[in-house]
């Protein structure tokens, strides 16, 4: 059972996809620490570090596709998700500080003795165990999930309403984490970490470490993702996404598949953030932000949504010219940004992948016409069954009218 | 009919909206194995009386029990599929990011549960079963085509495929020949017919050639009730019928 659940999530696609992955993570690493510095190969630790942030980008662009792309669900709070468990993570880094804090308290964060608190409070128990804090990156996001997604489905919120509600979560979440009496360090948030699992967090060797884990993360979820999609249970969440009462009166329980995806999807995303916050060394009420949900979903349209890899690849090249761009010309990348979203909504509907995989099956398609005029008894038109359920990637023939594919394109926003 | 002898028992259903009653008062009894014919101008109430039965929509009053004894006001629409009534909307909707194949197999019966479908592997049996499905609803040649690419009629006659993938108990069928040539219309009036050798079918159509082919029981929707219900001669013969309806 397991495994032909797992063997499913091999085909060529994912083959190149995890190629690259698995060189980037054994070769950026070794880069860094074996190549001399100064010499062509070595990878400086600032790009390490960089790398390992878009990591843990693609992965929360990953959890967004999953949700977006194949159930419909346009999540705008994503973000949420993320920062949770970016400060689960960090409030075991904070507690790893112990007496080296600039008041030596053994016990409490630096901020908390300044705001004069005597004790702990309850919520930070636990923390100062590494799989305590594991454990609650993952329960945490999904548990909130869960919960908000319990009456969000049951009550049949869709489309923008439901978007606004995810947006309003995390302005809510955003406001909570700046007051200083929540205990999460207000405005500063966490920070000024020394070590994980007892390495020094400025090391080399841990940042390598942590790109290393950030490249793993996203290979398994990678996997999980892709195995989930080209399940009958990815067939439903497209049906889900195409025709949703259709499904309901065939049977499936909408809600129960919405739910199911959604909470596995904020565990991923809080995955994400666990393994940004030792990276960039800081976690603050910001990364509640509404406009970083709203990012993400840039990221996954620009890749492609519903395609997996192109939510990756987009959340690597944006944040790539993000990069680039706060450097060279910092005022014009949040006009760059729009325009790249105008630009892809209006000339690449389906993302870079959704357009390069349909442009390549019209090019195989192709092939297999003029094969079959050459004589071949293989008709066109007949290619191997079920192509599983790409939602940008008309799979097995290039669509004879505009009107027709038209028709077929996910409409998130009812 | 009594209700206990019934497949479905509709007794007194009214439903408005806004003020307007779009059903009002409705009764009709569907005996195990029927076919049955509903006409009736636009607007009569044919298609909100399906979403009453399959429980899209409430009803202010009445009472809807299926198998003589199951009240289905109180159940959803995923549960009032798994207990065995299959619907065909009036807007043929298929799922049309996914093959042919594909809709037959999320339609398919089968647990419908999220992890069931998880490590779900099809199996022979169910290949099987889409295979005849196909060829039932000569689909077969287009069986890797998207949904999105077939034909209107095309898209009618793979939703009753899905219909009948389900293996329901009683299916309701808005308007199945809705936007079909005459040699369509008249072979789906064959499947159907087919179809009803096993199976209890309410059908919906505004087609009298059609439902005069049917050769069944016919009832008259008109403003939310029952109007007149007999042979389609016998429905024709009545003056309020041809007032309302067939006098047009
Ligand atoms: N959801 C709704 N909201 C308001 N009015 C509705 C709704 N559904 C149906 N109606 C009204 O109820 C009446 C019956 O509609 P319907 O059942 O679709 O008729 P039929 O299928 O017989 O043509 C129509 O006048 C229609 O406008
Ligand atoms: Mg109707």
């Amino acid at each position: 059972m397991m495994t032909s659940f797992l063997f499913r999530a091999l085909d060529a696609r994912a083959g190149i996809f995890l190629a690259i992955m698995a060189a980037a993570i054994i070769l950026v690493p070794a880069a860094n620490l074996l190549a001399p510095e100064g010499s062509a190969f070595h990878v400086p630790n600032y790009a390490v570090t960089l790398m390992g942030k878009y990591l843990t980008y693609a992965l929360l662009a990953l959890a967004v596709d999953l949700v977006w792309g194949y159930c419909g669900i346009l999540s705008l709070g994503h973000a949420a998700f993320f920062a949770l468990g970016g400060y689960a993570m960090g409030m075991y880094l904070m507690r790893q500080i112990g007496t080296r804090g600039v008041y030596g308290d053994p016990n409490l964060p630096d901020f908390m003795v300044f705001l004069n608190w005597q004790e702990l409070p309850w919520y930070w128990y636990g923390f100062d165990m590494f799989w305590f804090a594991a454990l609650m990156v993952l329960l945490v996001p999904g548990f909130l999930a869960f919960v908000f997604g319990w009456f969000a489905f049951r009550s049949r919120v869709t489309g923008v309403y439901l978007s606004i509600i995810t947006q309003a979560l995390t302005y809510a979440l955003l406001l909570a984490f700046f007051r200083n009496d929540m205990g999460f360090g207000g405005n500063n948030g966490l920070t000024d970490f020394k070590d994980i699992l007892g390495f020094d967090i400025q090391a080399d060797t841990t940042r390598a470490g942590l790109f290393a884990a950030s490249g793993v993360a996203l290979v398994l979820c990678f996997i999980i993702c892709r195995a989930l999609t080209r399940s009958k249970l990815g067939k439903v969440l497209v049906a889900v996404r195409d025709a949703e009462s259709r499904t309901r009166f065939l049977g499936y329980r909408v809600e129960h598949y919405k739910l199911f995806v959604w909470t596995l999807s904020a565990m991923m995303a809080g995955i994400a953030g666990a393994l940004y916050v030792p990276q960039v060394g800081i976690i603050n009420p910001g990364e509640f932000a509404p406009a970083n949900s709203i990012e993400v979903v840039i990221w996954v349209a620009v890749g492609g949504r519903g395609t997996l890899v192109g939510a990756v690849l987009g959340a690597v090249l944006v944040n790539f010219a993000k990069t680039w761009f706060t450097g060279a010309l910092p005022d014009i990348w949040l006009f760059a940004l729009g325009g790249l979203f105008v630009f892809v909504t209006l000339f690449l509907p389906k993302g870079i992948v959704g357009t390069v995989s349909q442009g390549w099956t019209a090019l195989r398609q192709r092939k297999v016409s003029a094969a079959y005029e050459a004589g071949s008894d293989v008709p066109p038109g007949a290619p191997p069954q079920s192509p599983g359920a790409t939602a940008n990637v008309s799979a097995t023939k290039p669509n004879p009218t505009p009107s027709a594919s038209a028709g077929a394109e996910p409409q998130p926003a009812e | 009919m009594a209700r206990a002898t019934s497949l479905l028992y509709l007794d007194g259903v009214s439903v408005s909206f806004d003020g307007f009653k779009a059903l009002n008062e409705l009764s009709l009894t569907i005996a195990p194995g029927e076919m049955r014919a509903i006409i009736g101008p636009n607007g009569a109430g044919k298609t909100t009386m399906m979403d009453v039965i399959t429980g899209k929509t409430r009803p202010d009053s009445g009472e809807v029990f299926f198998d003589g004894t199951i009240d289905l006001t109180g159940e959803d629409e995923a549960s009032i599929a798994e207990l065995g009534i299959g619907r065909k909307f009036q807007k043929p909707t298929v799922f049309e990011s996914h093959t042919v194949w594909d809709n037959l197999e999320l339609a398919l019966k089968a647990p419908r549960g999220p992890f069931a479908t998880l490590f779900h592997v099809i199996t022979g049996g169910e290949k099987k079963r889409i295979e005849y499905l196909l060829e039932l609803i000569r689909l077969g040649g287009k069986r890797s085509e998207l949904a999105a690419n077939l034909s209107h009629g095309q898209k009618q006659w793979l939703e009753i495929g899905m219909l009948l993938a389900q293996d329901p108990k009683l299916l309701l069928v808005d308007e199945p020949a809705a936007g079909m040539t005459d040699a369509e219309t008249a072979e789906t009036a064959e499947l159907l017919k087919d179809i009803a050798n096993d199976h209890s079918v309410v059908v919906v159509e505004h087609d009298m050639v059609f439902v005069r082919s049917l050769g069944v029981k016919v009832t008259v929707l008109h403003e939310g009730s029952v109007l007149a219900e007999g042979s389609l001669d016998h429905v024709s013969a009545n003056d309020r019928v041809v007032e309302v309806y067939l006098g047009r």
